[in-house]
């Protein structure tokens, strides 16, 4: 659909590429036609770029492993409490938080997309919705695991969970040793994103 | 639809690989991708299980060898081209032929913040019995619907346990064709490592996958 425009006659320009040509051309027909406002697209970027990302989700994760009461609630109904902490809307409507402990080993998966947490986690990254990790993680999620780095024991469970329909899932990592003394903030800092997948655990401080 | 969208379990694939310090958006073009979905479906001219179901629909080599965001370029064109929205002219010279047709565009800068902290949820209020209830045992039918569905491949015919049931949800395979959202409960469904492949994989192991009543069977 269309072409490169070649720019010959200046080398300093790089052609535009065919998904770039296409999405200007839909993005101006749709704003010319009065249906889309380019600044809420403008919005929209900036708003998972800079503002909505896994610093979300580390939050809910060190307020539960502060607040017995409130890891309850996270199990419980994730949705509400989540959205206590003011999290909430696209890709993370319903919520469903399961819990990593020494035993059961969650990890996340869609494979037939890419469904994941936003409101939690923010975009997934490639690997997430590329088809290596969401071929394999289902059959084979201990090899997966290893790639990460993460060993488990034999007698460890690993739950995959693939996010079929449109409740999203998060995992609540195991609170890692040596942090008895650290406040809510210091703990959210410690919490990866892969942790929240399941492809990692949270680390003990150094 | 059996296409190569439906990946679960398949070998060949590779390592994962992952780009260190990966930057959310590769290029200026899939940010704008990414926004045009929240910004054309406040429109109303297709569901999300459409546009799952439009990039099931790429073809399946096509499909393997364009990115994530071509993909949902590929579903946004091919919907607002037979939806009427837009013409296939129109975007090849890049300009509308038919001058503006909306008078406010159907989100404004203004109403994002909203509109991303409401989201969409696809959970119905409508009272729905459900079929089954935690603890039932089940068996997944064996369907091979051609139209989308949300049921991978993998667990057909296999013996599953509800683990919980999320309450009542539209269900993709009709909504994705314009029939309706025909609610029912939706479960997570446990099925074991060895059930779903074979003995040699570890018995402590397993599998939960979300499933709506119509998908499933009284084992």
């Amino acid at each position: 659909m269309g072409g490169e425009h070649e720019h010959e006659h200046d080398h300093h320009n790089r052609p535009l590429s065919d998904p770039e040509l296409r999405v200007k051309a839909l993005e101006q027909v749709l704003t010319e036609k009065g249906l889309i406002d380019p600044a809420a697209l403008d919005e929209i970027v900036d708003t998972y770029e800079t503002k909505v990302g896994p610093h979300n989700g580390s939050k809910v994760v060190a307020k539960a492993w502060i607040d017995r009461e409130y890891k309850q609630r996270l199990l419980q109904d994730g949705t509400t409490a989540i959205a206590e902490l003011g999290f909430s809307g696209i890709q993370g409507e319903d919520m469903v938080v399961v819990e990593n402990t020494e035993k059961v080993h969650n990890v996340l998966v869609c494979t037939l997309c890419s469904c994941y947490p936003w409101p939690t986690l923010g975009l997934p990254p490639t690997w997430y919705k590329a088809a290596p990790y969401r071929s394999r993680v289902v059959s084979e999620p201990r090899a997966v695991l290893k790639e990460f780095g993460l060993v488990l024991s034999e007698d460890a469970e690993v739950r995959v969970w693939d996010s079929t329909a449109e409740l999203r899932y998060m995992v609540l990592p195991e609170r890692p040793a040596g942090t008895e003394n650290m406040s809510e903030t210091e703990l959210a800092e410690l919490v990866t994103r892969d942790s929240m997948i399941g492809v990692a655990k949270v680390v003990s401080p150094k | 639809m059996n296409g190569i969208h439906d990946l679960g379990g398949m070998h060949g694939f590779g390592p994962v690989e992952r780009e260190d310090n990966e930057p959310i958006y590769h290029a200026t073009w899939e940010g704008r991708m990414l926004a045009l979905y929240p910004t054309t479906a406040v429109l109303g001219f297709y569901t999300i299980d459409e546009f799952r179901h439009e990039i099931e629909c790429m073809g399946a080599t096509n499909y393997l060898e364009t990115s994530y965001y071509e993909h949902w370029l590929h579903a946004l064109e091919s919907l607002a081209i037979r939806k009427g929205i837009v013409t296939e002219e129109e975007l090849y010279a890049g300009h509308t032929a038919t001058g503006t047709t909306k008078a406010q565009p159907g989100l404004n800068a203004a109403d994002v913040p909203k509109i991303i902290a409401n989201g969409a949820s696809a959970r119905v209020t409508t009272d729905v019995k459900p079929k089954f209830k935690e603890g039932d045992m089940v068996v997944v039918k064996n369907i091979n619907p051609s139209g989308h569905t949300r049921l991978p491949r993998y667990v057909r015919d296999k013996l599953g346990c509800i683990d919980r049931d999320h309450g009542v949800f539209a269900f993709p395979d009709t909504n994705a064709h314009g029939a309706g959202e025909k609610p029912q409960h939706c479960y997570s469904v446990y099925f074991s490592a060895q059930e779903l492949w074979g003995s040699t994989v570890s018995r402590n192991d397993s599998v939960y996958v979300d499933m709506w009543d119509d998908y499933l069977v009284p084992a």
